[in-house]
């Protein structure tokens, strides 16, 4: 059995594992309400695009016009997964729960003989693909030492996107992402990027545009012109929005997983402390039946 | 009958309303846009947008982007959109000194010609901030 001194030493680091738990919470929750500021100030952006898209995608479908990233290759064959995750740990099952949904998007794809390629952002997610899927990851981006996700970092990742599919390299890409819902709830979120997939298949606006048919936006300048311009732009703003709903799932469940561990810190130090005072009392009691029973003995 | 206008920047919803009209730079040129005005896509110039209201009139600087006008009104998506009085210079000054260094490396070509043009709009900005800040 433990002796006292040790006893007292586990209290001490439990209560130094608490204070640290405590700390990591309080920071996630100061980083939290930026992050979830930033997330949220990007949604109308984001969501508008995606509707001025809809609706000029609606009024060139069909056209052999439309342009590769918005029609799609054609095939199918060849899924790019752009996985992303934290470049940390510690925030619960944030992580491996995006990890999970783009572990099973691949089996499925592989299960149905498609090729599967991996773009991991992020260093963790990397870290837990990599021992499964190690030749599948063509390229790992690591925003290491970035405080504030800024517009360029999306920017360069879409770029690296629209790079590998003018090369060949995939028919079909899909963000792997973690939409913030509120501060218990994150949903890891899978959302197809090349092509394009809109919310609601029949966009009503052009239509509706008094009695005007389908087609008929007028274009300054050209329609292939504005289009060759708007689509890398949704996607860089696509990956934007989807770093910033990460980084605030990120800091929500990193702050929920210190409230845990904090709480259960806690719970531990309670029962050590118990058994510390107990081993305690029946010590004292042992020495004083030994003195009594000794002085009884004369 | 009033114009529902739009403007939004990948950092936040900058204008949402109701307005009379809006003057858009648009890259071939200004265009206003009233209510009932026809489906348009266009690119935007560095410029100043121009948002009247019946409050009076809000000027707005755009650095590049889309307009999109359909029957619901009009959206502007702007890579940068900051009133007139609160816009900081540096950022204006910072792009152009980076254009500007990119112009001095490239070879001439039409690439080059769109990033001259490209300095021109954000050099008219400038002045015409220069100029509201004197008065």
């Amino acid at each position: 059995m433990a002796s006292l001194k040790d006893m007292r030493v586990r209290i001490a680091a439990t209560k130094a594992t608490q204070k640290i738990t405590k700390a990591m919470q309080m920071v996630a929750a100061s980083k939290l309400r930026r992050a979830q500021a930033a997330a949220e100030a990007a949604r109308p952006y984001a969501e508008r695009m995606g509707k001025v898209l809809g609706s000029i995608a609606a009024a060139v479908a069909g056209s052999d016009a439309a342009p590769k990233l918005l029609a799609g290759t054609g095939g199918d064959k060849v899924h790019l997964l752009v996985v992303c995750t934290a470049e940390r740990g510690l925030c619960g099952p944030f992580n491996s729960s995006i990890v999970r949904l783009a572990r099973e998007k691949a089996n499925a794809l592989t299960a149905e003989g498609k090729e599967v390629k991996i773009l991991c952002v992020g260093r963790k997610g990397a870290e837990q693909l990599r021992r499964l899927y190690g030749k599948l990851i063509i390229e790992t981006v690591e925003l290491r030492g970035v405080k504030q996700i800024g517009f360029e970092h999306a920017d360069m990742i879409a770029k690296k996107i629209v790079a590998l599919f003018e090369q060949g390299a995939f028919d079909v890409c899909t963000l792997f992402f973690s939409r913030f819902k509120s501060v218990i709830a994150q949903i890891p979120t899978a959302q197809q990027i090349i092509p394009p997939v809109f919310e609601s298949p029949s966009h009503p606006s052009p239509a509706s545009g008094g009695g005007l048919g389908r087609g008929s936006y007028e274009y300054e300048p050209e329609e292939e012109e504005i289009l060759a311009e708007l689509l890398p732009r949704n996607l860089s703003v696509q990956v934007f929005r989807a770093l910033l709903e990460n980084a605030a799932s990120e800091q929500g469940a990193r702050m929920s997983a210190m409230d845990n561990a904090t709480r259960n810190a806690g719970e531990m130090i309670r029962k050590q402390t118990l058994t510390y005072n107990r081993t305690r009392q029946a010590m004292i009691t042992k020495e004083l039946i030994e003195i009594i029973s000794g002085a009884e003995a004369l | 009958m009033a114009l529902h206008f739009e403007l939004v920047s990948p950092e936040k919803l900058v204008f949402s309303g109701e307005v009379e009209q809006v003057d858009v730079p648009g890259a071939e040129g200004d265009f206003g846009v009233l209510a009932g005005h026809a489906p348009m896509v266009a690119t935007l110039r560095p410029g100043i947008l121009t948002v009247k209201a019946a409050g009076g009139e809000q000027k707005i600087v755009v650095l590049g982007g889309f307009a999109e006008v359909s029957s619901e009104g009009l959206t502007v998506l702007a890579d940068l959109a900051e009133s007139v009085d609160a816009i900081d210079r540096a950022v204006i000054a910072q792009r152009m000194s980076e254009l500007e260094k990119r112009i001095a490396a490239m070879q001439a070509g039409s690439e080059l010609d769109k990033l001259i043009t490209r300095l021109d709009h954000y050099k008219t900005v400038d002045r015409h901030l220069t100029g509201t800040a004197m008065h």
